[in-house]
């Protein structure tokens, strides 16, 4: 919490000033990567050092997105994948969290479950793409299925031993007043998981994203990852690099609202 | 002096883990009286934290029986009040929310009990910072919510575990004192269990004697400090004395 300070001291000014020109050089450097980054790819292709038939270029890219974006195919891809990772995120989230809730309050079934969370932890999600094919069929359900299978069990082991590892003095002293369990969750166990719950969502972000272009994959009709696919099986590489540029955009942008809701939790 | 609140009567204690089971008390006989402050000392592991939890209900004993006004204890009754070595103040609460949960818990969180814990604050000294989180509190003010906190839902008998061994030497001995007058001011029957023999005189008007594992009661002692108050008790000439019989009877 900062406490607004009337009087600052020449010396304090100084030192906050250059914190401020510190930060603001981290950014720009940040940016000055990225630009010398695209100029050299850029170059690269334009003097044919490398054919960008293979490597692609930034102007390509940014073309190819032009043309996509005029014919309306662009949004109907995006949405696509959006929804499907959107849904499959929120879907993974809560019953990952709903799952860790129910193996918390009884050990019983935690000890039952235990080997098969491993199993399936370990299992490589996408060894179960044709049995999903055949179950779901090749629509949007199916990559669905998939990205929630891939961030579900990563939630749910992450919320667990978030809620199992509450403070054990903690307990004792809410034991110590009498505390029913339902108490003990309410009062401590869901509040000091909360950070547990933003690192959880954080990391089920990349799951979801995995989850659902591997979906697609391999199964789909439309989305980036057929985008991709697509282009690579054609060899339109500015297709594949199109989308996979659209890709990283839309995955900052879905943590960056992570970050956020993680600041007004926490100010909470 | 009036009638025992507390009484173990034969308790025996044993712990189970898979590798070995642990004798951790046979046949401990006590009484606490009402309004008394006793202090439990005993060598470090011979289960004093485990007298705590038998008197609060958190563990059966094995056999014999620990009972409140001749009652069985049970987990979670009303007249116990436990405070621990940490403050344990949760930190997503501000100190008035933290003084309150006792309240919540015990499903007594009325406007009478609200009002009458954030008088307790105000009264001892914590009223400018109801509104504040608990880490913006120093170790000695967050030890002081800890206790009213305690106090909050007005129990009779106070289980203290411990309750400066967190803090450094400076703030324990000023906060030894806060929490023995507001305990005092309060007539709250407390008992204290603690490793530190100095704390336990500068505090108690019994002080009970615990033997090693497995532990019973040793040695009784009525101290004869009356209401004098810690830091100056440290300074009598008694102190000594008495610090010197315990360390004795603590390394036999």
């Amino acid at each position: 919490m900062k406490k607004l300070q009337d009087h600052i001291s020449a010396e304090h000014a100084l030192y906050l000033k250059g914190l401020r020109r510190k930060s603001i050089f981290i950014q720009l450097t940040r940016i000055g990567l990225l630009a010398a980054l695209l100029c050299l790819w850029e170059l690269v292709a334009f003097f044919q050092l490398v054919d960008p038939f293979i490597i692609s270029s930034p102007s390509r890219i940014c073309k190819m997105i032009g043309e996509l974006a005029a014919d309306g195919s662009l949004f109907y891809h995006i949405g696509t994948t959006l929804w499907e990772t959107l849904a499959g995120f929120a879907i993974a989230v809560c019953a990952g969290t709903g799952i860790a809730l129910l193996l918390w309050w009884s050990e019983g079934a935690r000890r039952v479950l235990e080997p098969y969370i491993v199993v399936l932890n370990s299992l490589p999600k996408i060894a179960l793409g044709p049995v999903i094919i055949i179950w779901f069929g090749t629509g949007s359900s199916a990559i669905l299925f998939m990205t929630v299978l891939v961030g579900i069990i990563v939630a749910t082991m992450n919320m667990l031993g978030g809620f199992l590892a509450t403070d054990k003095n903690k307990l004792l002293l809410l034991e110590s007043m009498g505390a029913t369990k339902f108490q003990v969750l309410t009062k401590l166990v869901l509040p000091s998981s909360i950070p547990q719950f933003i690192g959880m969502l954080k990391i089920c972000v990349g799951m979801a994203w995995i989850g659902s272009i591997m979906g697609e994959y391999i199964v789909s009709k439309a989305g980036l990852g057929y985008l991709i696919v697509y282009g690579g099986q054609v060899f339109r590489l500015d297709l594949v690099m199109a989308a996979t540029v659209i890709l990283c955009v839309l995955a900052a942008g879905m943590y960056a609202l992570v970050a956020l809701a993680e600041k007004w939790l926490v100010k909470k | 002096m009036k009638g025992p609140i507390l009484s173990f009567d034969g308790v025996r204690m044993v712990y189970h883990t898979p590798a070995k089971e642990t004798l951790a008390a046979e046949n401990m006989s006590f009484s606490v009286y009402e309004g008394e402050f006793v202090a439990v000392i005993g060598p470090s592991g011979c289960g004093k934290t485990t007298v705590l939890s038998l008197a609060a209900g958190l563990l059966p004993p094995s056999a014999g029986s620990v009972r409140v006004r001749g009652e069985k204890v049970r987990r979670g009754m009303p007249c116990f009040g436990y405070m621990l070595q940490k403050d344990e103040l949760f930190p997503w609460r501000t100190v008035e929310q933290n003084l309150f949960l006792p309240l919540e818990i015990k499903k007594i969180n009325t406007p009478e009990n609200r009002k009458r814990a954030l008088a307790l604050a105000e009264k001892y000294g914590l009223g400018g910072f109801l509104k504040s989180m608990p880490d913006q509190l120093s170790g000695g003010m967050r030890q002081r919510a800890a206790l009213i906190r305690t106090l909050a839902p007005q129990p009779e008998i106070l289980l203290l575990d411990e309750p400066f061994s967190a803090l450094d030497y400076q703030t324990r001995l000023n906060v030894c004192d806060d929490v023995y007058n507001i305990i005092r001011s309060e007539k709250k029957t407390a008992m204290l269990v603690t490793h530190d023999i100095s704390e336990a005189i500068s505090v108690a008007d019994r002080i009970l004697v615990l033997s090693a594992r497995p532990a019973h009661v040793v040695a009784v002692h009525e101290l004869n400090f009356g209401d004098t108050v810690p830091l100056k008790r440290r300074e009598m000439p008694d102190f000594s004395k008495w610090f010197e019989t315990l360390w004795k009877e603590l390394n036999v």
